[in-house]
């Protein structure tokens, strides 16, 4: 009898509270796991205040296995209101399958630079599908204490950073340099496209590649990748199974010196490391030269074209155009610089520093992403693959220009 | 009352075991095998007939991958045909010795790592084998053989047969289990015809029980190569799709699921990824078919 009085009371209650929700849910995709504790107590909350009817869940899922995961489940019609995109190519392809809306006419989308949205349009930039977010900022993290006591200076030339990594190893305290081979992307986004745009010039050697006018096998291009045949000697040992958390933790524990980086470390960096941090940003050839800073448009929110809460989707994303939103985001995560026109504040040191290159220096993007991943071999799975083989000495500078542009001309016009 | 010839409570009986079945199985691997035959131009599905498959053959980028993920395949199973089953063997020929004590205690043992996920075995032997924090380096530099340790998982040289290897050492029990059964069930008057014969001890296991348990390994070499050739959570757990260092231990499974899904940058493609499958299904086909045409019709006549 009392099971039964319970399990009606269970029932009702069930049915009372599906009615009493009479508010919006939205769901949002996304990869970064990272992130789950910030927008669960910070950027949600601050959303939910300002739009009492409308709830927002943050379900991310791991970083390697998103693509996937998303694409099974718009397919399947089981995907979020809300979806977390990827620079270009993926996320384009979405929106030609018309899994994502066009925002071009959303309010918010004025507060943004035409650079800034276009790893998110068609390739006329006819139609902008998702709302930018952020951008990370490659160069290298240092440990200011380590570098203290060996009495090293900044290195700003690309001698000036081979100098200060052999006087790290020949003290044999430190670990040089904390990278690993394991996982092969680290090599390319923290080596290859990090130190490259140096070499061709940021944007000018990038759109000339798209262009078709300059190759792989010119020496802009192939000469990141002899400075990367140099690096192998002061990666410690075994770095050829060192994966990427491997490497956070040697340089969090403070046992190597330098850590080639993307600003998004600087969270958790500064949870774990309990040693100052510096920043330097990739080595010039000669002092005073020009530099260029690898500032890629990262992360930006898109809203399902199949989302039955369309109206309450885009009240969040117009809301991510603000100010507020902007500073809650660069301040909640440092090292992920907003991409809006508003000029945000920001408290951590460590962004600061890598935020103020962009006044120094130029800003590109990775090369490999935009138009030139399109196709099989895709140009970035390729540049891991190079990058690693180039660290690891196994082949030389030259061959692996010759063999990226064979792959490339084998799809792409232009560089036929 | 016999109404018509049919049994109609066999087909009533079987009825649901099939209708599951052809639903999860049958359906969708030849949805797979047509799916092969289309390709995806400006969002419309266009069929191609064997084109994918021409590509996959034909265009180096694809045809390199492939034959190199084959190759490795073959060597995965290589591994575990001259590692995996001796060691099976001989673990199942010490166990069933009767005068062996805590056999049920080694039994468990040695049958543990099997039950265990692969997520777990990826990450616990890439931890073990980790140049920085693995304990690999001190247990080897402990009995004075530093000198054979190397970062196993991120030399070309070494990823794929170490990958084997562990996979070996998680799989090892399922041999074993299946010899020791077929141990165990050799006939006693058999034995002891040997016996009174004078063939005693190890010329009785060559002589004797090894034809015996032949049937035996013929089950475990084909279950070891379809198993090998449907390989991939290993791999994906320690190496990523990309199956790294430098494709060294990239097998079908992960350039199917790289193609497949995408991967990173790289979209996946539907239509080139059921080709990869339809070759896989191809090749695990044949395979059993040489075994059970080739192979088990031979065996038969050393059964009882």
């Amino acid at each position: 009898m009392t099971r039964k009085i319970l399990s009606l009371a269970l029932l009702g209650s069930t049915i009372l509270g599906g009615a009493a929700a009479a508010e919006v849910t939205l769901t949002i995709e996304s990869w970064r796991n990272d992130d789950l504790t910030l927008w669960q107590d910070t950027i949600i909350p601050a959303f939910e205040a300002a739009n009492p009817d409308i709830k927002v869940k943050f379900t991310p899922s791991a970083p390697a296995e998103y693509n996937a995961v998303l694409n099974s489940k718009l397919d399947a019609g089981s995907a979020g209101d809300l979806i977390t995109c990827r620079p270009f190519d993926a996320s384009l392809a979405l929106y030609d399958a018309g899994h994502l809306a066009d925002l071009s006419d959303l309010d918010g989308m004025s507060n943004f630079s035409s650079v800034a949205k276009s790893a998110w349009q068609t390739d006329d930039a006819a139609a902008s599908f998702c709302m930018p977010m952020a951008s990370v900022i490659h160069g290298f993290i240092y440990n200011k204490d380590a570098f203290a006591e060996l009495g090293l200076e900044i290195p700003e030339t690309e001698a000036e950073f081979f100098a200060a990594l052999e006087t790290i190893k020949e003290d044999g305290n430190y670990i040089p340099m904390a990278m690993g081979t394991n996982d092969q992307w680290e090599a390319a986004t923290m080596g290859y496209n990090n130190i490259g745009p140096n070499y061709w010039k940021g944007e000018e050697g990038r759109l000339a590649l798209i262009a078709g006018d300059q190759k792989l096998t010119d020496p802009q291009w192939v000469a990141p990748y002899e400075a990367l045949a140099k690096w192998g000697e002061y990666l410690g040992d075994g770095y050829e199974a060192q994966t990427y958390p491997d490497s956070q933790n040697i340089f969090t524990l403070g046992r190597a010196a330098i850590y080639p980086a993307g600003s998004w470390e600087i969270t958790g960096f500064n949870a774990q490391a309990d040693f100052a941090m510096g920043a330097f940003k990739p080595p010039v050839q000669a002092s005073g030269d020009t530099c260029y800073i690898s500032d890629h448009t990262d992360i930006a929110l898109g809203m399902n074209a199949a989302s039955p809460n369309a109206e309450a989707a885009k009240t969040f994303l117009n809301w991510m155009g603000t100010s507020e939103f902007a500073s809650i985001y660069a301040n909640a995560l440092p090292g992920f610089f907003s991409l809006s026109n508003h000029d945000v504040a920001m408290e951590d040191p460590l962004a600061q520093e890598f935020v103020s290159w962009r006044g120094e220096c130029e800003s590109t993007i990775r090369s490999t992403y935009q138009v030139l991943s399109r196709g099989t071999p895709n140009l970035e799975n390729e540049t891991w693959g190079a990058s690693v083989a180039a660290i690891k000495g196994s082949k030389s500078a030259t061959d692996l220009g010759m063999e990226l542009q064979d792959g490339l001309a084998s799809w792409y016009a232009p560089q036929k | 009352m016999k109404i018509s010839g049919i049994k109609w409570h066999i087909v009533i009986f079987l009825a649901p075991a099939v209708l599951v079945y052809t639903a999860i199985m049958i359906v969708p691997l030849f949805n797979t095998l047509r799916l092969a035959l289309f390709t995806e131009v400006d969002q419309v599905r266009q069929f191609v007939g064997l084109d994918n498959f021409r590509t996959l053959f034909g265009n180096p980028h694809w045809s390199e991958q492939f034959w190199n993920a084959l190759g490795n395949n073959f060597w995965f199973f290589f591994i575990h045909m001259i590692v995996q089953n001796p060691i099976g063997i001989a673990l199942a020929a010490i166990l069933s010795h009767p005068r062996l004590r805590f056999a049920a205690i080694y039994r468990t043992a040695i049958f543990v790592p099997t039950i265990l996920s692969f997520v777990i075995v990826g990450f616990a032997w890439k931890l073990i084998l980790s140049p920085i924090w693995g304990i690999t380096p001190d247990m080897l530099n402990a009995v004075g053989l530093k000198w054979l340790y190397a970062p196993y998982l991120g030399k070309e040289e070494y990823a794929l047969t170490t990958l084997a290897l562990i996979s070996v050492w998680q799989f090892v029990g399922i041999p074993m289990m299946l010899i020791y059964a077929a141990l165990l069930s050799i006939p006693e008057e058999v034995l002891e015809a040997g016996e009174v014969d004078g063939i005693t001890g190890f010329s009785a296991f060559w002589k004797i029980k090894l034809p015996l348990i032949l049937p035996s390994i013929g089950i475990i070499s084909i279950l070891t190569f379809v198993g090998n050739f449907n390989a991939f959570d290993l791999i994906y757990t320690t190496q990523g799709a990309l199956a790294g260092p430098a494709f060294s231990t990239d097998i079908l499974g992960t350039f199917m699921y790289r193609t497949f899904f995408g991967f990173q940058l790289q979209l996946g493609d539907p239509h080139m990824g059921s080709a990869i499958a339809s070759g896989m299904f191809g090749i695990i086909l044949v395979g059993v078919c040489i075994y059970l045409f080739g192979i088990q019709t031979r065996l038969r006549r050393y059964q009882f």
